[in-house]
């Protein structure tokens, strides 16, 4: 432990705390740009300059551990000018159209500005004899050079969570930029639109491609039924954008809010996903026989989950060579899709072009997987609009609903009715539990030998996770597999995506099932989820998605009455050849840059 | 547009694979072929298994690597303040003339890139430019024109 004093007062910390941690400690708050609690230390911006009484220079306090005996003072005149000159620097190179800005009022360096920055600026502004490129090149994002301070916090986030690295800091001085590579478009390059970046951009340089005018547009088109699907992890943190702390369940509030914006039909995601488990299940069952009876091995193990975009854009320009590892199941979003303009419009009698799909999710790579030339099964683009949990909550705002004051109420049918095995898609490990919660029971007849169907092993935060279950008590049918050892392991965040995807590569690993998300934390974390997120936050939107699943009167996806519908109706049976043309895709090797 | 071959592979063989090889494969790259191709970048990025953001990030930072085309002889002409005020335009413009091509671009022939550098350390002897790695200093309009035949003839 060391002792030292910040503003007088004096603080005990761990060694290793740095200034503006031990600062925190104290309730005094030291304002900072670059510094993100998911991310390494920078130390760029300076926003966080403090005096150290006896240095020659102010200290970063991002970066400085708290020392014995320091003497700190974070909001002396020296100081103060310095925050002063330091902001209105970055003003200087910082378009600051801010009343046009899609970040407005949600902007870290407006709120500098604010504090320090207001009145006559000391230095000219820059911005004009720049020539900043904007690149609108992917639908799921913007990149403005023209608003970026280049704290970098979206090239750490790109390497240190993500392993892709489709950016990073090119030229040198008043050039400096940062880049894709070789300035190639975003859609160019190795980029997988998870948007991770776009949630930690303190500023408008990185935005999500905003959909919101087109779905009002729809939505006021009285030609147009517009139906809407919502996300299993938007409904444990849209809360936080509309007044609530990070973890409140809003889902039935939520749905009313859909409903009173017009969206003629109020769905749910969960609906595919439970379908999803069905489909990938089925196909995991098919690859295992294959493999292990048949001797058949056209069909790779292990399978990779595919419900996540960003996953399976790093998979194509990274592992080309194990496309044939992944589910060909399409995400939950785009079965939706598919279902929505075939079976959802001819069970409600509805012309499919009349038909407007848009859905809500936690994720602006899923703007890109709408786009994607596969996802027009249905004859039409599947899915119309992506919009994120961000946009949705400023669409709530813009029509004046006071989201606290609203009722809760349920999804409609078809297509609304959903499990419990369904929403936990929303937190890593998800997935990997709502499959087995339904194949362990396909295979014995039983539900899995878990204390409430809780598979606590693949849960939690831990980046990769190995679990093995045990297949005892088959039936005929499957007697093959008695005795076996599933090996199964989930990964999140491309970073721990790619040492799991690396030990299958060169044959370290010996799993059966892998389930794979983009995002830290699974879709909880995604990167169309308010800002900030955090561990912290994510944490508190897992625990609220396992008690969604709690409330739940089913939690096992083939327990679902409207799935067994939709296979009696229209589907016929799982991985039959309507699910293939309708709810299974194809992928594409990629470039590797 | 040169062709990287077995190149990049036996530069990574020499100089390792780890980050801190990244520099002197692309210097022994430039020192080749005067400049880094966008296949070289890429090539370079698989070898060391990085990503080619990251390559292309770090050479755009060193003037002397360069990722844009350049000829077999890259001249570059000090910008700078004791060479601007001793007759460094006098020098561009005799350059452009001769070699038909402005600040910043290659002669069709790929036989010279003409560009602008900061301070080389020739302020006492200005205007000065460096043709490769050969400096040239008291330039005037006639000794630049020498210089460059120097390198025409060869």
């Amino acid at each position: 432990m060391v002792t030292l004093k910040i503003n007088d007062q004096e603080v005990k910390v761990a060694e290793g705390t740095t200034v503006l941690d031990a600062a925190k400690q104290l309730g005094i708050i030291i304002p900072t740009l670059c510094n993100h609690p998911d991310l390494c230390v920078a130390g760029n911006c300076r926003v966080c300059v403090v005096e150290q009484k006896g240095a020659r220079t102010l200290i970063a306090a991002c970066a400085m551990p708290a020392a014995e005996g320091m003497d700190i003072h974070t909001n002396s005149l020296k100081v103060r000018n310095a925050r002063k000159h330091i902001v209105e620097l970055l003003l200087s190179e910082h378009r600051a159209d801010c009343t046009k800005c899609y970040k407005n009022q949600k902007c870290e360096l407006q709120t500098l500005a604010n504090e320090y920055a207001f009145g006559e600026h000391l230095f000219l502004d820059l911005v004009e004899d720049h020539a900043y490129t904007i690149d609108r090149s992917s639908p799921s994002f913007l990149k403005d050079d023209s608003k970026c301070i280049r704290c970098q916090r979206c090239v750490r986030t790109c390497a240190q969570l993500q392993h892709v690295s489709a950016i990073a800091v090119a030229n040198k001085g008043a050039h400096m930029k940062i880049s894709s590579f070789h300035d190639r478009p975003m859609s160019h390059v190795v980029c997988t639109n998870c948007g991770q970046c776009v949630n930690r951009c303190p500023t408008g340089a990185l935005t999500e491609k905003t959909y919101i005018d087109q779905v009002w547009d729809a939505i006021y088109d009285s030609e147009k039924h517009v139906v809407v699907q919502t996300a299993p992890a938007v409904r444990v943190a849209l809360g936080e954008d509309l007044g609530y702390d990070p973890g409140e369940r809003v889902t039935g509030k939520m749905v009313t809010a859909l409903r009173q914006l017009g969206f003629d039909s109020v769905l749910d995601t969960d609906f595919t996903a439970d379908l999803t488990i069905i489909e990938e299940g089925t196909e995991l069952l098919t690859r295992l026989k294959k493999n292990l009876v048949e001797n058949d091995h056209s069909m790779a193990l292990p399978m990779f989950t595919s419900c996540s975009p960003g996953w399976i854009k790093f998979i194509e320009h990274k592992y080309p060579h194990m496309l044939s590892n992944l589910s060909t199941c399409k995400s939950p979003q785009q079965m939706f899709g598919a279902l929505a303009k075939t079976f959802y419009a001819q069970k409600r009698k509805l012309d499919p072009s009349k038909v407007v799909s848009v859905s809500i999710m936690p994720c602006t790579a899923k703007k890109y997987e709408a786009d994607r030339p596969e996802m027009r099964s249905s004859g039409y683009k599947d899915i119309d609009f992506v919009l994120t949990t961000r946009e949705l909550a400023v669409m709530i705002k813009q029509a004046g609903i006071d989201f606290r004051t609203l009722e809760p109420s349920h999804y409609d049918s078809i297509m609304g009715t959903s499990t419990g095995a369904a929403v936990i898609f929303g937190a890593t490990g998800g997935v990997m539990e709502a499959a087995l919660r339904t194949a362990y029971e396909l295979v014995t007849g039983k539900p899995v030998p878990f204390n409430n169907l809780n598979i606590t092993p693949v849960r939690g935060m831990e980046g990769v996770k190995e679990a093995t279950v045990k297949i005892e008590g088959t039936t005929q049918e499957w007697r093959f597999l008695e005795g076996a050892e599933l090996k199964v392991a989930i990964a999140h965040g491309l970073v721990n995506a790619n040492k799991v995807a690396k030990a299958v590569s060169t044959g370290k690993a010996s799993y059966h099932f892998i389930e794979i998300m983009a995002c830290p934390g699974g879709c909880i974390g995604g990167g169309g989820q308010p800002i900030p997120t955090n561990a912290a936050v994510r944490q508190k939107r897992m625990d609220a998605i396992y008690s969604e699943d709690m409330h739940m009167d089913i939690r096992k996806s083939h327990e679902n009455p409207e799935i067994k519908a939709i296979y009696e109706e229209f589907l016929e049976k799982p991985n039959g050849h309507k699910s293939h043309e309708l709810l299974h895709t194809h992928y594409i090797a990629r470039e590797a840059y | 547009m040169y062709q990287t071959g077995n190149m990049v592979k036996e530069l990574a063989d020499k100089y390792g694979r780890k980050r801190e090889s990244l520099m002197p494969i692309l210097q022994d790259i430039v020192k080749k072929h005067n400049y880094l191709t966008d296949e070289a970048m890429v090539e370079v990025a698989t070898e060391l298994d990085i990503s080619a953001a990251e390559v292309y990030g770090t050479a755009s930072f060193y003037t002397f690597l360069d990722t844009e085309e350049r000829g077999k002889n890259v001249i570059r002409v000090c910008k700078t303040i004791t060479c601007s005020m001793k007759g460094k335009n006098d020098v561009i413009s005799t350059l452009e003339e001769i070699l038909k091509i402005k600040v910043g671009q290659t002669t069709p022939d790929k036989m010279f890139t003409l560009l602008e550098t900061n301070c080389i350390g020739w302020c006492h002897k200005a205007p000065a430019m460096l043709v490769n790695d050969m400096p040239y200093t008291d330039l005037s309009s006639e000794t630049v024109i020498d210089v460059i035949k120097g390198y025409m003839r060869k």
